[in-house]
């Protein structure tokens, strides 16, 4: 398995995509992982669960435009050089 | 105030060079055997040659380096702008990277280093395995063997390149191409592990002072370990390679249990003490040895094509 740094760059590209296009009401809320479903938990224990709905949410709400930008790079890149 | 290596020291630079801002703990001199001396001693003397050695170069009346005064004037604008550019570019990029904390990595000196390479291999007979600190800030490796390091992975990273070079010549499979791949794939496959260390320590909410650093310092310590398997499969053959894959292997993973156990395992907070702490700590222990099985794993899957 011989990997280049590009082929990281792309793997974690593909991740990041995966997680911005989890749709929230349609998708997250049906199972239960909306971001009104994580208010609650106050203490310093907020578990697994609730870490995973507050990343994802940051994730879609920060990477939502640089993500743009770099599909685009990414897309073009591959045109060019196959 | 005693001062032995007054002699030696390049007294130009310390004329014109203002004295550096890193903390004078990092970087005096604990080689030697010499009593760690008051670091304050080294800068007097560049302050004290300020005054006789700039008089050659600065003449009171016109005798100066270039005899054009313009060419002269020329010469320190150009210096003071490339001054400014200097700082901007230190100020830039010590946003993304902070330079200090990085310093404080690479402050080591050969004593610690045959400490930490032969604990690396033989860690079974250590006793104190707590990171020392000195009012709220760690100590550096130099003062400290069990602070972790990033002179001896980036070192260790370097030579397995080579030495997958040198294994591959012997088998007359060498060419640049795959030297370039294989230090790619080994640096991917550390950047992948600290990711996913640091993706479960938050997901987990360990509060620990582990910072991506010492993660990637940790992580790299595994170079080691590569080196000594595949040096010992191009000696003594297949066998010797694996004999050192499980000698290697078990001492890297007694070394990294034991030196996350402190970090990671004893963070707990001071009130989860009843209820809810019995998943938090079986998860942790979870991380920390799945952190030290997968080393042996990638230990053999990026050595084992190097030795047939």
């Amino acid at each position: 398995m011989a990997f280049t740094l590009y082929s990281l760059i792309q793997a974690a590209l593909l991740c990041v995509n995966a997680v911005a296009v989890l749709h929230e009401e349609r998708f997250l809320s049906k199972i239960g992982w909306g971001v009104d479903q994580s208010v609650g938990g106050f203490g310093d224990e907020p578990g697994v669960k609730v870490q995973v709905m507050n990343l994802i949410r940051s994730v879609r709400t920060v990477m939502r435009v640089p993500l743009i930008a770099v599909n685009s790079v990414c897309i073009v890149l591959l045109l060019l050089f196959g | 105030m005693d001062l032995p290596h007054h002699g030696y020291r390049p007294t130009k630079t310390r004329a014109r060079a203002p004295p550096p801002s890193a903390d004078p703990l990092l970087f005096e001199d604990t080689s030697s055997s010499q009593p760690a001396m008051n670091s304050q001693g080294y800068y007097t003397p560049g302050y004290n040659m300020a005054a006789p050695v700039g008089g050659p170069q600065t003449d009171p009346a016109g005798n100066n380096l270039f005899a054009d005064p313009m060419a002269n004037a020329a010469m320190m604008y150009g210096s003071s702008l490339a001054n400014q550019g200097k700082d901007m570019v230190n100020k830039e990029i010590s946003r993304f990277m902070p330079m200090n904390k990085l310093k404080y990595f690479f402050a080591v000196d050969t004593r610690y280093v045959v400490k930490k390479l032969m604990l690396l291999m033989f860690p079974y007979t250590h006793q104190d395995w707590e990171v020392r600190y000195h009012r709220d800030t760690p100590l550096t490796p130099r003062h400290d063997v069990n602070a972790p390091d990033l002179y001896i992975p980036t070192m260790a990273f370097i030579t397995y390149i080579l030495l997958a070079g040198m294994a591959l010549g012997i088998q007359q499979r060498f060419s640049p191409e795959v030297l370039g791949l294989c230090a790619s794939t080994a640096l991917v496959w550390v950047i992948i592990e600290v990711l996913v260390m640091l993706l479960s320590l938050y997901l987990l909410t360990v509060h620990t002072d582990l910072s991506t650093f010492d993660l990637l310092a940790y992580s790299g310590y595994k170079y080691v370990a590569m080196i000594l398997t595949v040096l010992s499969g191009l000696l003594f053959g297949s066998d010797g390679y694996f004999v050192a894959l499980a000698w290697s292997s078990c001492a890297l993973m007694f070394f990294i249990v034991r030196s996350l156990k402190m970090k990671i395992l004893s963070s707990l907070s001071s009130d989860s003490m009843g209820a809810g702490a019995s998943a938090k700590p079986r998860l942790r222990l979870y991380i920390t040895v799945a952190t030290a099985a997968f080393q042996p794993i990638i230990i053999y899957w990026l050595t084992s094509h190097l030795v047939r």
